[in-house]
């Protein structure tokens, strides 16, 4: 197949840049939307010019590494990563439009690729626990039930890659706070820190410049996990909870 | 007031007051409209209950400013979460598609500053009653004969057919406001569970389209001539 590209082109972080127009001919329609983008980069490489930098890692759905915003939507019109995307999602002859995951919080390095460590940041601000676990415990020497192991899993499922924030129209970060919020918080091993968590990381998360939540549940549309927008109300009522808490 | 100040100064704590300040608005909506329908009870049953809210000076005056302190909170609290929304993505993708969005949602910044305006209008119009020179007393030179008179007032303000217009219109912006901030309010303070996630925002639809119907009853009751 034949698409017409218009890709986000840009030196550094301080240049200015643009969508530029690029013909990708004779694409597979069973190789991935980043295996396509390679195929590209090889001609550009073949004709001299710069290829085009993009983010990328396991190609396998679990890193979070793989980003771009395909026609408007982070990850493009599939309910999964990049990575996992397949050009027979697109039509022959379709024009794409291939921009960066935006956000101030996500400061442009070059072309495609943003620079996610304030995710990073607000991990490291309280998104872990610090009991020593020692070696891996027996099975059931902590008891969780079903339905709580389940919803602490779901939340799990979280990879970090920042879709939830480049879809947000307000370039929210809070499903993914809420997501790592709702995870450790729904675990008794999670339970000393609860508090002191929520607050350090919804700190952290405001430090960093990321917007609000005006539920408008674009994340959770475009979140390749598929953690629901209801762990945002959990960030929610465990942060009002610490922060009197706190205050009393 | 140090736990007010640190709710104003994070973003998930400005969040809550907009939230809690919302749910209290929606409170006067509510009682505003159960008092407005008195209106097809009868001019003396609408009347009676204007002279009764006046003659309680102190308590009117109580409710008066705490619900300035959250219409002007609410508004507040919103335009700084705007800004630092704005400032959260300084630079538009070129192509932006929204995946589920409602429309309700897409347009609270526009619906809000409507009944915004509506409000100033209509506090202007049948509170301060500057805007039409016949709520006045005949002794003023107006044509009521009393200043409870508010059957009367009322049927010469819907009268207009741009009036009713305008408050038709900005009560189907509220409404439009509420159908999405109803379920925010659910969401803010993390009562949404999976399963109510599915009738909490329908609930929201309802209660909204109710208030919608309900206020919109009255002008088109006088225009349609049911209400005289």
């Amino acid at each position: 197949m034949n698409l017409k590209l218009k890709v986000w082109r840009q030196k550094n972080s301080t240049a200015q840049g643009r969508l530029v127009d690029y013909e990708a001919r004779n694409i597979p329609e069973d190789c991935s939307f980043l295996e396509m983008l390679d195929l590209v980069n090889e001609d550009l490489l073949a004709r001299g010019e710069e290829p085009i930098a993009f983010d990328h890692d396991c190609r396998e759905g679990i890193c979070g590494m793989c980003s771009l915003t395909i026609n408007g939507v982070p990850h493009g019109p599939s309910e999964t990563t990049t990575c996992q995307l397949y050009m027979r999602k697109f039509k022959d002859g379709q024009t794409i439009y291939i921009e960066p995951f935006r956000a101030h919080a996500f400061p442009l390095l070059r072309d495609l690729t943003v620079n996610r460590s304030a995710f990073d940041r607000i991990q490291q601000a309280g998104g872990f626990i610090s009991a020593h676990v020692g070696a891996a415990p027996d099975g059931n020497a902590i008891l969780v039930p079903k339905t709580e192991a389940d919803h602490a899993m779901e939340a799990a499922a979280c990879i970090g890659c920042g879709a939830c924030a480049a879809a947000c129209p307000n370039a929210s970060a809070m499903l993914f706070v809420g997501a790592k919020v709702t995870h450790l918080g729904s675990l008794p091993q999670g339970q000393p820190e609860r508090e002191r968590r929520v607050l350090s990381m919804v700190q952290q998360m405001d430090k960093e410049g990321f917007g609000n939540c005006s539920n408008y549940l674009e994340c959770e549309a475009v979140c390749p996990a598929e953690i629901p927008a209801t762990v945002i109300g959990q960030l929610n009522r465990d942060y009002a909870s610490a922060l009197i808490k706190d205050s009393v | 007031m140090n736990l007010l100040l640190k709710f104003w100064r994070s973003s998930i704590g400005k969040k809550w007051l907009v939230a809690t300040t919302g749910l209290a608005l929606l409170g006067f909506v509510i009682a505003h409209l159960a008092g407005n329908l008195q209106m097809f009870a009868g001019a003396e049953k609408i009347n009676a209950y204007a002279e009764f809210l006046h003659a309680n000076q102190k308590p009117l005056w109580v409710a008066r400013i705490g619900l300035i302190a959250c219409f002007v909170t609410h508004i507040v609290a919103t335009l700084t979460l705007v800004r630092l929304n704005k400032a959260a993505r300084p630079h538009s993708y070129a192509l932006t598609k929204s995946v589920q969005a409602k429309i309700s949602t897409k347009t609270m910044a526009f619906s809000g500053l409507t009944v915004l305006s509506f409000v100033v209008f209509h506090l202007l119009h049948y509170t301060l009653r500057v805007t039409d020179p016949r709520f006045k007393l005949t002794s003023e030179g107006g044509l009521l004969t009393s200043t409870h008179d508010v059957y009367q007032m009322v049927i010469m303000g819907f009268q207009n057919p741009l009036i009713s217009g305008f408050y038709v219109l900005s009560i189907g912006l509220l409404s439009l406001h509420l159908s999405h901030g109803i379920s925010s309010v659910f969401q803010t303070f993390g009562l949404e569970s999976k399963r109510s996630a599915k009738w909490v925002p329908a609930a929201g639809r309802l209660l909204s389209a109710a208030i919608l119907v309900g206020y919109a009853s009255i002008p088109l009751a006088v225009l349609l001539g049911v209400l005289k």
